[in-house]
């Protein structure tokens, strides 16, 4: 039986300053300190986060490699947890963003926009400490076009009892295809040996860094499914999925997609209802065949032999999602989101496959792609231009006046009103609600928290550590009126308790 | 191929649409051009001054 897909998106953004700063203070590690302490400083009181419950090396193959992976998370870099239920810290030299715990994919949506308008904020509130004429530039991409990557990682509650081995085979083909639909595009190509003249504009912006079909690693030699086996909640019960193949997204619609679509598919692999008809011979090197070929016509090898191209594949997904709908119905992924995905993801192939142009305003490669081959139509460009590679930068500048998605016409799916709110306010419907609304009333009282636990000082001993294995116990439902009705974390706690 | 062609036998009403569409498209096509040449004069001021030092300057570390 398929379980409720919770949900979220964990985004690294790029980050530079530039202007008259000291060498140190341009050093991205600084500039992603200054960015969040700035926000932080004007928006809220710091809650640092709680490191015990973190295990990062353990694999889901069913073996772990503590012993020689140290945690990767630094913890004297800034680490705090948002009043929205998000965490906003410092990884890997880069400023990044943790939606909380979604219900649905919509409302994952809009909190990756409402991450978006906090580095946005945050951006202007760190140039206000910067020296005149200095200013630090953020983007939401994932590649420097120099071979240097940064993910946008992908969570997702699945089952324990569903073997790993199949979620593997049977989500890799989506995985690797779906970029047709999701991919945010990329000017030129990163991969060794091949030339910006063979491959001046692909698919996805991370096709290029993938080089193993399964594993550990998130920082070289990457895998398309990664085993990372850090549930964050009851490990006996539940997976946390932890995708870190996909682009991040400027379209709202290529965000509500990657994230619906993918959450049906692992509802339909817990129903085991998917099979082996998809399975590709070589996913490493069809992910970057498929990248490599904006006019969606190159074949892939499937295990059976057959050769198909990314949008059969991606048919034939839907096929199945669509049969699956009829016979077992969309509740894991939310009935009505999981209509509306089903929809777009249809009418996005449909386009692609008479003329892709038609969903320029829905499928954020097709729309880069436009803007980049009509510039370089205007201006007699060649490949390797480098006004083309600063189009393809600005199109995720987070900057509003530079920023180039927003110029180009893409659908708008969410209200300024509900970003606004989710800027601040936790969703209603995960332990996220419970995490944000302690955050928000107590920050004094509040020690440390984490995804799965709050450690609380009541003002006596010992601390009392307040355990959340469970993603939807904590909701707004269950929780509003004693978190309202309370007016210290003492009685909150004894309420809970009794 | 199979599953395309059934696909596209099981919803006709989506050929019909594209066909009713086409002479629209035409004038469209005009419509969408002189958007594109306005999207291209604002790109022309928005974009970087010095595109190939900007370009150059943006060096990442590697991250996840």
């Amino acid at each position: 039986m398929a379980i409720p897909k919770v949900c979220g998106i964990e985004t690294e953004y790029g980050i530079f300053v530039r202007g008259p700063v000291s060498e140190s203070a341009s050093n991205p590690v600084s500039a992603s300190s200054l960015l969040i302490n700035a926000y932080l400083a004007a928006n809220l009181r710091k809650v640092g986060w709680d490191f015990e419950d973190e295990h990062p090396g353990s694999d889901a193959r069913g073996f772990s490699v503590d012993d020689l992976l140290e945690p990767e998370i630094e913890t004297h870099l800034v680490n705090a947890v948002l009043t929205n239920g998000a965490r906003y810290y410092v990884d890997h030299a880069h400023p990044e963003i943790s939606t909380p715990e979604c219900r649905t994919a919509r409302e994952a949506l809009v909190f990756d926009r409402a991450a978006e308008e906090i580095v946005w904020a945050s951006m202007q509130a760190a140039n206000a400490l910067l020296p005149a004429g200095a200013e630090v530039l953020c983007h939401k991409n994932n590649s420097d076009g120099k071979g240097n990557s940064y993910g946008c990682h992908e969570n997702y509650l699945v089952a324990r009892d569903v073997p790993f081995g199949r979620i593997v085979h049977q989500i890799t083909p989506h995985f690797v295809t779906r970029q047709i639909v999701v991919g945010a595009g990329k000017v030129g190509c990163e991969l060794p040996g091949v030339s910006t003249a063979e491959v001046p504009f692909q698919i996805s912006q991370r096709a290029d860094f993938f080089e193993e079909e399964v594993g550990l690693e998130t920082t070289l030699k990457r895998p398309i499914i990664n085993t990372r086996d850090e549930p964050h909640c009851d490990a006996s019960k539940y997976r946390r999925l932890h995708v870190i193949v996909g682009d991040a997204n400027m379209s709202e619609t290529a965000t509500l997609v990657k994230l619906g679509a993918t959450s049906i598919l692992l509802a339909m692999i817990e129903d085991d209802v998917v099979g082996d008809d998809w399975t590709l011979a070589n996913p490493v090197a069809a992910i970057r065949h498929v990248s490599h070929d904006p006019t969606l016509q190159r074949l892939v090898t499937l295990r059976n032999g057959r050769r198909v191209t990314a949008l059969e594949i991606q048919w034939g997904l839907l096929e199945l999602a669509l049969k699956y709908e009829r016979s077992h119905g969309l509740e894991p992924v939310g009935h009505d989101v999981g209509r509306e995905v089903l929809a777009l993801w249809e009418g996005i192939l449909t386009g692609l496959e008479s003329n892709p142009e038609s969903v320029a305003h829905q499928v954020d490669w097709v729309a880069k792609r436009r803007v980049v081959q009509a510039y370089a139509a205007r201006h007699d460009a060649q490949a390797g231009d480098a006004r083309l590679k600063a189009l393809d930068l600005q199109y995720h500048d987070l900057r509003r006046d530079k920023c180039l998605a927003r110029r180009v016409g893409l659908d708008v799916l969410t209200t300024e009103a509900e970003v606004l709110d989710a800027m601040t306010n936790p969703p209603l419907t995960t332990r996220a609600y419970f995490r944000g609304r302690c955050l928000a009333k107590w920050p004094d009282e509040i020690v440390a928290a984490n995804w799965d636990s709050m450690v609380f000082d009541i003002g006596r001993e010992p601390l009392r550590r307040v355990p959340m294995m469970e993603p939807l116990r904590g909701t707004a439902e269950s929780v509003a009126r004693l978190i309202d009705e309370s007016d210290t974390p003492a009685e909150l706690l004894a309420r809970l308790g009794s | 191929m199979a599953e395309r062609t059934q696909k596209q036998k099981a919803t006709p009403s989506r050929t019909e649409e594209e066909v009713e569409a086409a002479p629209a498209v035409v004038g469209g096509s005009d419509k969408l051009k002189a958007e594109l040449d306005d999207l291209l004069d604002e790109i022309d001021d928005v974009l970087e001054t010095n595109a190939e030092d900007f370009v150059k300057s943006y060096v990442q570390k590697g991250g996840q």
